[in-house]
């Protein structure tokens, strides 16, 4: 069973563990689900995160302990009935050495751990790389589950799908910056984020995507629907892209006519924990087929 | 016909009761820091308690009127002048084609609410014309009004009655020292019994770092933490957490030393522990607190939440009836 506790009057916040795992965000999607399709009268929002959630809710028209009961009464009806997620893949381009991030972290090279190098020539260090590029491959092979969408508007965090002994890990910045360009692709413990606004941030820097994810006119075809492109359980396969595609591409996203690569996909927990390099590479025709 | 803004003060915004419901994109309900107080402020001028108006912090702007209109201000003592003579807060005021509303030095408080009959018509996001300049969102083109701008009117006028003023009990500001009643949880047990009784021993200044995202304080004694192997992900930091939610009114305190309140425009997480949270009754005046006051923390249980809330509704309540 989960943690549960109160925040203040208006939260109720359920940890699942203390450590993040592909299993611990599945019981918080499916949490998070089953609170929605109860249509609990007094819930206002419902937030899934990596290893845990949190569900708002009017005190007016529902007391707190009500509805902790009821949250835990779900929690083990929604028990492993969602390991299966009907979602969808998404590929991103990702130009990873820019010279906007660059510029960035050379700014802010007082604030990081290793003044003398870049965010990418450290990540791969400590991560027992030899090169930048092997690290790279390594980000940018195997997909990522966007296991939160949040901090600001519509910034999503991924959490890689391998192994524990494959997953790469980076401390956040010593001292949080207070500039990071628009689209950064960024790296804080475990998790990959893009940065959706321009603002502060605390993540090391590896790279940029042309891809708009956040837009509140809306202009891009594929943010007609809704202003944030990510949600939670969206799987992320990053692309690796050089400059005269980075600037093609930002040309046609200016132009309204670039869209992702998307596919509809069902994830299995199951099937993933089975095999999870031969899930991956299932997922990964599913998303270049047709 | 629209208002002109002939100065803006520091930082004012159009705000009106937020946009709930999308938070899990990392979208903060945003709205009025100060929700009584805006809603007194519109129910004096015959408005919708929802209705948009202008918070100004700390400086007032310079408004001029280009049509007969009502108009009120509450919140932080900051005296309104309607063609350079002083006027009561907190009182519904008629104001004629060509005046100028401006205001005198803040007294006390932080945020002033300004509501104009008819509520501010700038066109709406996600359900609310509250600014949230982070996202781009609401307001003037998704930012703080600036000198030159016209803000338009609605045309829905209500029945103000000039004159009718909300009397002094039903006025709400923080005292001195300022108290903020806090539920503890959320990671409260990271912290030692010694540090968990030592936050609310101590007296806290609030910092500059003080806006419509959060309130930082300093001041107080340094909080230790239960030792523990850090969990994966969580980071190294013993206040570091796997990122998880953050509540509105959610007391983090970074390395354990600055807590931090998040507030109408919070950032929907991150990987700090938090000890607790600011009842919601009490988050009103969280926006009322201007830097250097001095703060306590004062534990409560959840029934005291809970009947602290019913007591703010009954002073709304009150203020329905007399502007009724």
């Amino acid at each position: 069973m989960s943690r549960y506790t109160f925040g203040g009057d208006e939260h109720i916040f359920v940890e699942v563990d203390e450590e993040m795992s592909l299993e611990a965000f599945f019981v918080s999607l499916s949490m998070t689900n089953a609170v929605r399709a109860a249509g609990i009268d007094g819930v206002t929002e419902i937030c899934p995160a990596n290893a845990s959630c949190q569900i708002k809710f009017d005190p007016d028209r529902i007391h707190p302990d009500a509805l902790l009961d009821r949250l835990q009464q779900l929690e083990v009806e929604a028990d492993k009935t969602e390991s299966r997620l009907e979602t969808r893949i998404i590929e991103v381009p990702v130009y990873y050495q820019d010279p906007w991030t660059h510029e960035t972290l050379m700014r802010f090279r007082d604030r990081h751990q290793d003044p003398d190098g870049t965010d990418l020539d450290y990540a791969a260090r400590i991560n027992g790389f030899d090169t930048v590029e092997d690290f790279i491959e390594a980000h940018s092979g195997a997909p990522w589950f966007v296991s939160m969408v949040g901090f600001v508007s519509g910034l999503p965090f991924l959490y890689q799908m391998v192994d524990r002994s494959r997953q790469i890990q980076v401390p956040k910045y010593l001292r949080p910056r207070t500039d990071t360009p628009k689209q950064t692709v960024g790296y804080g413990g475990s998790f990959s984020c893009i940065y959706s606004v321009r603002g502060a941030g605390g993540y090391q820097m590896f790279g940029i995507t042309p891809m708009t994810i956040y837009d509140p006119e809306q202009e891009a075809p594929y943010l007609k629907e809704f202003m944030v492109f990510f949600r939670p359980g969206d799987i992320v396969k990053w692309r690796p892209i050089d400059r005269a595609e980075h600037d093609r591409l930002i040309r046609d996203v200016e132009d309204g006519c670039f869209s992702p690569r998307i596919r509809d996909v069902v994830f299995s927990l199951d099937e993933f924990n089975a095999d999870p390099d031969g899930t991956n590479a299932r997922l990964m025709e599913a998303l270049y087929a047709g | 016909m629209p208002v002109n803004v002939i100065s803006s003060g520091i930082m004012t915004t159009i705000q009106d009761l937020g946009r709930p419901g999308f938070f899990h994109l990392g979208i903060p309900m945003g709205g009025a820091m100060d929700r009584l107080a805006l809603r007194a402020a519109n129910l004096l001028v015959g408005n919708d308690e929802g209705a948009a108006g202008l918070e100004a912090v700390f400086v007032g702007p310079v408004l001029e009127f280009t049509e007969d209109v009502t108009v009120a201000v509450c919140g932080a003592e900051l005296p309104p002048r309607i063609d350079d003579e002083e006027q009561p807060a907190w009182t519904a005021l008629s104001i004629r084609k060509g005046q100028i509303l401006s205001f005198g030095f803040l007294e006390a408080g932080a945020r002033a609410y300004i509501a104009v009959s008819g509520g501010f018509s700038t066109p709406p996001a996600l359900g609310s014309r509250s600014t949230y300049a982070i996202g781009a969102l609401g307001g003037v083109g998704g930012r703080a009004i600036q000198p030159g701008d016209t803000l338009p009117l609605g045309q829905d006028r209500g029945n103000a009655r000039p004159g009718t003023s909300v009397p002094n009990p039903l006025r709400r500001l923080p005292g001195s020292p300022a108290e903020l009643r806090v539920l503890p949880g959320l990671y409260w047990h990271r912290i030692t019994e010694p540090a968990q009784s030592g936050f609310f021993e101590d007296s806290w200044i609030v910092a500059n770092e003080a806006d419509r995202m959060g309130y930082r304080f300093r001041g107080g004694r340094p909080l230790e933490f239960v030792p523990r192997q850090q969990p994966y992900s969580a980071g190294s930091n013993p206040s570091n957490i796997t990122d998880a939610c953050y509540p509105y009114g959610s007391i983090q305190v970074p390395d354990g030393t600055e807590p931090i309140v998040l507030h109408r425009d919070a950032v929907s997480g991150g990987g700090y522990f938090m000890l607790g949270t600011v009842i919601s009754a009490d988050m009103d005046l969280v926006g009322q607190l201007q830097p250097n006051i001095t703060t306590r923390f004062v534990r409560v249980r959840m029934g005291t939440a809970l009947a602290a809330r019913k007591n703010r509704s009954a002073m709304l309540h009150e203020i329905r009836e007399l502007a009724a």
